[in-house]
């Protein structure tokens, strides 16, 4: 990007549009968030520590991060089987089944949640099936998986999707006319090239999840040591008007979210490196 | 190792990109596959290699039967208009693909392979190359190693897509020439396309002409340029005066107008041509030839190229004639100055536009 | 050769070229495979979830179901929803399109990091972006103890409710916007000032018509967070039936209370308000493309 800012500008409205972007950007977002950093700092080291440490709290984290975790890895697999399906394969019902891709994005998450909490309950139309043999899902962990799986289905199939769908058939018709045969072109011709979107989908599914609040806390059960979620310790220190223990928690997830927010911007990049097209 | 094409046939939806289509291409030659855009040439490399399904007819490689083979198993080498070389492997990573995905019992050892992308890299003289990525390669580097990974595979045949289509005039001329030495070197079966006529004139043993999925003429490239067989190809290989009119006594009549061939013409509506170096100008506005008119002289180095327009029956017509700059006309010709076209030699066609109406 | 093949490509399904041809089909029994995990997955964490709603929603007949919608408690969700809408929809487009303009037109420092504190809300916890309003609005927070000498009340108020939709929305247009500003560049604008335009003619007569079905996406996308926040809401609201509910909370509350069918008719309302937008946002995408071609 060449920098000329001796220059007069050419168009017009610098100073209005960044003036306006970084007033609004400061009092809804920036001073806001700002507020919790400068609150924790207010408590002692050792509050603190206690009550980001507390067992229940640590018991949380655990059922976050790897619920998350595992649900992202789900989604990365079956994001790309759906992609590939929609991009490469022809079949009845291909346009609903691309647009109700987003459902989860565009359905509010306690409808999500209290829709997978009816299919999910021993009554429920799985539920039914699942619970004779020995899998509960609702109110218990499982029950948080299966939510975190619904709300970040969307991500690995909308970043994967344009990668395939702009990738060059050239590239597997070499690989083919120099005798590789299907999964060998896959593995060392494809993969590649859908890696770091693979990856970005992957982080953007688990930072998602992490954070997620709507659609967990009806499935979850919410028991102590077992199903509390991050978010819901949240809640439940500031209806005990515990406002510096929600406030400590609180900073544990935002230094978490800002991590994954550098860690996606980095794939991003990177990505977008790999696909530049050096022709 | 010969390739035949036999009646072969293929469609896109509506659009008939190869129209019933059989041709021999003769071991160890190389073959340019000419022709303008959607002609077809670049689906029949496709079929040939197998990228490509015909709706029907076979391809036989040194006479076996291969429609039914699959491009992985066909041994042919494939080099792509715009290289499809492997974005995140190393040159010498993309040279050694085919070897590396042998099955195991048949693959090299890492050593072999070492050894024999190493050969070929110094084949196509880049072996100093082989630890960039493509990105960090020259368009026409980028060529070379295409060429080499296709090679790396011992191809029965090598089959390239516009193999210069994509780089700039001056690496173009260079890798003509290069692509020449290479194949006189290895003498394996080539067949390259392109829409150039001056790339497929300087580099192939033969030329294939093609035009709306079907194959106009196959010769030399001397055979080819000096006796085109149809109007198609008069026109498609370099500059040509057109003429349309009617075969009369001594020559083709454009209304009142004739021009004159000296030779005798078959009967009905013709197509003439006239290169533009053996047209003569006549400094006169009425007598025998074509009326035109100059409307422009232009210097170009040791030619002086003069544009005319038609009078009279052929008023709206354009006419090109190429004189030496050392020639009396070109300094002296005057824009607007009525003058005839005479030719020296004619190429005349039946039209085949009216020719199925009369 | 090149541009007649690829437009005849472009003219056949993708798809069925990749199909037909031997270098990029995987065999049939692969494809059944690939195929039949990736619409079963679909249908089941998909479809099924989506069915359950309405199927729910109707479990105590046509009756119960109207009853849910029109009851004073539901009807004023509906309003407050629809107010936090109207409100945060209209303050995140005039954001959205100022920080596109900024960034995509200007060179300044720091403009990556504006690009990744833009995302910021996105990628914070519902839970937590409450949160934030609460220490800085409640009576234990900043100017908490301000505003109750004032008589004003944000935090378990409308006001917390529409503060916090707007933080849940702030990305959704400036997101649509920038990638789109940035691969048209500056070519249209540059040439409109040298023919004479002044600041807001270039916007409207050149910006604003190229980038309106980007526009229209984000605010659709931004519509459908905003009505169907949860979280954040929840932790702002205090839950104060038929004043400082949303459409979200009612449901939450009537789920609480085991009033299910009516539960499930509420949040029926809400899916179809997603499908509605996933409806537009194919309609969008359509128009887009056809517009492209």
């Amino acid at each position: 990007m060449t920098k000329a800012p001796t220059l007069p500008r050419v168009l017009p409205g610098f100073g209005l549009s960044l003036g306006f972007t970084l007033t609004y950007l400061s009092l809804v977002v920036l001073i806001p968030l700002a507020a919790v950093f400068i609150r924790a700092s207010s408590l002692s080291l050792e509050a603190f520590w206690d009550a980001v440490t507390a067992p229940r709290v640590l018991a949380s984290y655990q059922l976050s991060f790897g619920m998350a975790l595992l649900a992202a890895a789900i989604n990365t697999v079956f994001g790309l089987l759906l992609a590939w399906s929609l991009v490469r394969y022809r079949f009845p019902g291909k346009k609903l089944v691309d647009a109700l891709v987003d459902l989860p994005f565009a359905l509010p998450t306690a409808v999500a949640g209290i829709a997978l909490t009816a299919l999910y309950a021993g009554n429920g139309w799985l539920g039914q099936y699942l619970e004779p043999l020995g899998i509960k899902v609702a109110f218990g962990p499982l029950g948080v998986l299966v939510a975190l799986v619904f709300i970040g289905l969307p991500f690995v199939v909308r970043t994967v999707q344009p990668v395939l769908e702009d990738l060059e058939t050239e590239l597997e018709e070499a690989a083919t006319s120099l005798g590789a045969h299907r999964w060998q072109t896959f593995r060392h011709v494809i993969l590649p090239v859908l890696q770091p979107a693979l990856m970005t989908g992957f982080a953007l599914a688990f930072a998602r999840a992490v954070g997620e609040y709507g659609s967990v806390i009806f499935i979850a059960g919410n028991i102590p040591m077992v199903s509390e979620i991050t978010p819901l310790m949240i809640i439940s220190k500031l209806e005990q008007y515990d406002y510096a223990g929600a406030t400590a928690i609180a900073s544990v997830m935002l230094v978490a979210s800002f991590l994954l927010l550098l860690a996606i911007n980095g794939l991003q990049a990177w990505q977008a490196r790999r696909n530049g097209r050096s022709e | 190792m010969s390739i035949q094409v036999q009646n072969i046939h293929k469609a896109f939806g509506d659009f008939i990109a190869l129209d019933n289509l059989t041709l021999d291409f003769p071991s160890g030659e190389l073959v340019a596959l000419l022709g303008p855009s959607g002609c077809g040439k670049t689906t029949l490399l496709r079929v040939i290699a197998g990228l490509e399904q015909a709706d029907s007819g076979r391809v036989l490689l040194d006479g076996d039967d291969a429609s039914d083979t699959h491009v992985r198993e066909r041994q042919v080498g494939f080099v792509f208009q715009h290289y499809a070389l492997f974005r995140h492997m190393t040159v010498f990573d993309n040279v050694a693909f085919g070897l590396r995905m042998k099955p195991r019992g048949i693959r090299p050892s890492e050593a072999e392979i070492k050894r024999k992308v190493h050969e070929l890299l110094q084949l196509v003289q880049l072996d100093w190359l082989a630890d960039r990525f493509p990105a960090q390669l020259s368009g026409g580097q980028r060529q070379r190693i295409a060429l080499a990974r296709a090679l790396a595979v011992e191809p029965r045949v090598l089959l390239l897509d516009e193999p210069f289509g994509a780089l700039d005039a001056k690496v173009r001329k260079e890798l003509r020439r290069w692509l020449r030495r290479l194949h006189d070197e290895l003498h394996i079966t080539s067949i390259f396309v392109t829409h150039d006529q001056e790339e497929a004139l300087e580099v192939a043993d033969r030329v294939v002409l093609m035009n709306h999925g079907r194959v106009e003429q196959i010769g030399s490239p001397a055979e080819v340029y000096q006796q085109p067989a149809t109007p198609f190809v008069y026109g498609f290989l370099g500059a040509a005066n057109r003429f349309e009119g009617q075969s009369s006594a001594g020559g083709i009549a454009i209304g009142k107008a004739t021009l004159t061939t000296g030779q005798h013409v078959q009967h009905g509506e013709v197509i003439a041509f006239v290169r533009p170096h053996e047209l003569d100008i006549v400094r006169q506005e009425f007598g025998h030839g074509i009326p035109a008119r100059v409307s422009r002289v232009l210097t170009l180095g040791a030619l002086t190229r003069v544009e005319l327009e038609g009078r009279d029956d052929v008023a709206g017509q354009h006419f090109d004639v190429e004189l030496p700059a050392s020639h009396p006309l070109a300094g002296s010709l005057i824009t607007g100055e009525p003058v005839r076209l005479q030719p020296r030699s004619v190429r005349v066609f039946a039209n085949p536009e009216t020719a199925g109406a009369a | 050769m090149a541009a007649i093949t690829a437009n005849l490509y472009a003219q056949h399904d993708r798809a069925a070229l990749l199909e037909n041809r031997q270098a990029t089909r995987e065999a049939r029994w692969v494809k059944v495979t690939i195929l039949g995990a990736a619409l079963t997955f679909f249908a089941i964490f998909l479809l099924l979830p989506l069915a359950v709603v309405f199927v729910e929603a109707l479990a105590k007949g046509w009756h119960t179901y109207l009853d849910a919608l029109v009851e004073p408690d539901a009807l004023s969700a509906v309003t407050l929803t629809l107010l936090a809408a109207l409100i945060s929809v209209p303050l995140n487009l005039v954001f959205g399109v100022a920080a596109a303009w900024a960034i995509t037109r200007f060179d300044f420092r720091g403009k990556q990091l504006l690009i990744t504190l833009i995302d910021l809300p996105f990628s914070v916890s519902p839970v937590v972006a409450g949160l934030i309003y609460v220490l800085v609005f409640s009576s234990h927070g900043w100017i908490g103890p301000w505003l109750l000498e004032h008589d004003i009340k944000v935090i378990f108020a409308v006001p917390g409710i529409v503060l916090a939709t707007v933080f849940v929305t702030v990305p959704f247009v400036a997101r649509e916007l920038i990638p789109l500003l940035q691969a048209q560049g500056r070519e249209e604008e540059e040439a409109a000032v040298v023919l004479g335009a002044r600041g807001w003619q270039v916007f409207w007569h050149v910006t604003l018509p190229n980038v309106r079905w980007a526009l229209l996406y984000g605010v659709i996308l931004s519509n459908a967070r905003a009505m169907g926040e949860f979280g954040a809401v929840s932790v702002v609201s205090g839950h104060i039936r038929g004043e400082t509910n949303t459409l979200p909370l009612h449901v939450e509350i009537l789920y609480n209370e085991y009033q299910f069918a009516a539960a499930f008719a509420v949040a029926s309302l809400l899916a179809l308000l997603a499908l509605v937008t996933l409806a537009v946002k194919s309609w969008i995408e359509w128009r887009a493309a056809q517009a492209h071609d």
